[in-house]
């Protein structure tokens, strides 16, 4: 059935074989193994013992398939063979339980003389959704839920996680073992939410995939300005999830948001891995797919007709950019009030900063300083480089050369990001007007809620670009 | 990664012969649907037949057009998926699992999409000198 395995002699055919196995279960994994553990979890009623099961029938694929060949359906082989294990279980415990009478009339026969149904693909989308909430359950702490959530739904290996992070693979695997312990101890049922917790239970969701994307797109530790795996890891969580719940606006603007900046992904960074900043970027290098999808992701927010969260705001704000096809045919006005309204639903002094960019852009630097001044107080941004940096660039574009001089200064020597450094330096020696290509960082991502990071933690900063 | 599934359907280039049998679209659309449950279908389209098509060559220096049909059966592209995915593998996988009916000697081209990330330096040099002579 495969065949995929390349010629050799009979000595190399065989560990071809196996290579060639152990490639198709990897996919198979890949594609089908939310499904196969959300199926099981519904047998069984336990994530972390369904998770367990299917890691037992993976084994048997690796052990049979060299020798059988691989199945048609491989998904549902696995399943077969998962849920004869967890016959098996429930017999032994049964049996030791001495209520034979109740379980042992399950015969369980060999995996390839199953017959398994396909499976009501409603209940087995039905069933991926309760993953999903289990796998961000409340209960759990953030950087389990991105750990649980990258194993159950997106079939990570505990070491893609761990390469992923940059942490130890031990770290992840020790998460992840809690993380169903403290299921299990917490009583947590296979079960949707109640509607009436649905926007409480919803809300951790979308924050486990935006942080799995921005843990990827701002690469806040590590060499890299950006892991663009972990990216399209989160996106295609979310539009799993897109297709899961269709009717929730804000799922949609996740969607969007996260498919517009990662339009951006490769004309963000130079070739020497220097940053390039939003206005500065080439745009011919935006993916245009992924803008394409993005905006539609927001009009299919926007038809839902009931408003936009913090999350479909900020994909808003993305598609303005996303329209110009030049920096200066930017609708700075436009932008301005999506900030203005997202300022609302998530007060914070970054989302009013950006507003502050917003508005220096479409109405002059006067009116956007006047924003600035009135933060200048705020603790919460008192040790964040942009403050200063958006600062002097609108002194700058006042004239005030000397004043906007300290600032730029003080942003150098505040940021930890070297090329950004240089950047500000080079921007603090500046006497005169620049274009808008050269203008200051704009515009800032904020982040709806700040979200507990998983470790290592990154500073709460947004990313620029 | 971004792959390309080419699908060459192998199949009579007539505009009757070319339509997909009616009861072959139920089984496609599930097919499209369980790319698209899986987060993964990025984009898709089907194509005429080459027969309302046309065919530019080059040789010395010149263009010449041919109408369609002009290629044998076996080669002609009947449409596409793109789709994101991890791993050369998962596409494979995905491939194997369209569900092509019928036409014998069918098949799916696997090819990946390039970014100019995976050229050559000097390659991605020439990609960067020339967006900015064009800026």
């Amino acid at each position: 059935m495969t065949g995929t395995g390349p010629a050799g002699g009979p000595e190399s055919d065989d560990a071809a074989r196996v290579a060639a196995v152990r490639r198709a279960v990897d996919s198979v994994w890949r594609i089908e193994s939310s499904r196969i553990i959300a199926g099981l979890a519904r047998t069984v009623g336990d994530v972390g013992l369904a998770e367990d099961l299917a890691q037992d029938a993976v084994e048997a694929a690796l052990r049979q398939w060299p020798v059988s060949g691989v199945p048609d359906r491989p998904g549902a082989w696995l399943i077969a063979v998962g849920r004869h294990r967890a016959v098996d279980r429930a017999r032994r415990e049964a049996v030791l339980r001495r209520k034979r009478e109740e379980l042992g009339a399950a015969a369980s026969p060999a995996p390839d003389e199953v017959e398994v149904g396909e499976g009501d693909e409603d209940e087995i989308q039905d069933d991926l959704l309760r993953l999903l909430f289990i796998a961000c359950h409340p209960v759990l702490a953030p950087e389990a839920r991105v750990a649980l959530t990258l194993r159950l739904l997106g079939g990570l290996s505990t070491d893609e996680i761990a390469r992923a992070f940059l942490i130890r693979e031990a770290t992840v695997a020790q998460r992840i073992v809690r993380a169903k312990r403290t299921l299990a101890a917490a009583r947590v049922p296979f079960e949707l939410p109640a509607r009436d917790r649905w926007d409480e239970r919803l809300a951790p969701v979308l924050e486990v995939l935006y942080l799995i994307f921005n843990e990827g797109y701002a690469a806040t530790s590590g060499d890299r300005w950006a892991r663009p795996a972990l990216c399209e890891d989160a996106l295609r969580l979310g539009r799993v999830l897109a297709e899961l719940v269709s009717d929730e606006p804000e799922v949609h603007g996740l969607v969007a948001l996260m498919e517009l900046q990662a339009s951006r992904l490769r004309a963000r960074v130079g070739r020497s891995g220097e940053p390039i900043l939003l206005l500065a970027q080439d745009r011919r290098r935006w993916d245009r797919v992924l803008v394409q999808r993005g905006l539609a992701a927001l009009e299919r927010s926007e038809r839902l007709g009931r408003g936009l969260g913090p999350y479909g705001l900020q994909a808003a704000i993305a598609a303005c950019h996303a329209r110009a096809v030049t920096p200066e045919a930017t609708d700075w006005e436009r932008i301005a009030s999506l900030y203005e309204a997202l300022a609302q639903l998530v007060p914070s002094p970054v989302v009013q900063l950006n507003r502050a960019v917003a508005v220096g852009m479409a109405f002059g630097p006067e009116a956007g300083l006047e924003i600035v001044e009135a933060l200048a107080s705020d603790p919460a941004l008192a040790a964040y480089h942009l403050m200063p940096s958006v600062r002097g660039d609108l002194l700058q574009r006042l004239g005030r050369w000397d004043e906007a001089r300290v600032e730029l200064e003080r942003a150098a020597s505040m940021t930890r990001n070297e090329s950004e450094r240089r950047l500000l330096l080079a921007r603090a020696d500046r006497r005169s007007p620049a274009g808008p290509g050269s203008a200051s960082p704009l515009p800032l991502v904020a982040t709806p809620s700040p979200p507990a990071p998983p470790s290592p933690a990154p500073p709460p900063a947004p990313a620029p670009g | 990664m971004r792959f390309m599934l080419l699908m060459r359907p192998n199949i009579d280039q007539t505009d009757e012969g070319w339509a997909p049998p009616a009861e072959a679209v139920a089984v496609m659309e599930r097919y499209n649907e369980d790319l698209r449950r899986a987060g993964v279908l990025l984009s898709l389209d089907g194509l005429h037949s080459p027969a309302r098509g046309a065919l530019v060559t080059f040789s010395g220096g010149r263009a010449t057009v041919t109408d369609g049909p002009f290629a044998e059966a076996k080669e002609v592209i009947g449409g596409y998926w793109m789709i994101d995915v991890r791993s050369k593998d998962e596409a494979i996988e995905w491939a194997k699992r369209c569900p092509v009916s019928g036409a014998e000697g069918a098949a799916i081209e696997v090819r990946q999409v390039a970014e100019i990330s995976d050229f050559p330096a000097d390659v991605q040099a020439a990609f960067e000198a020339a967006s900015r002579a064009g800026a």
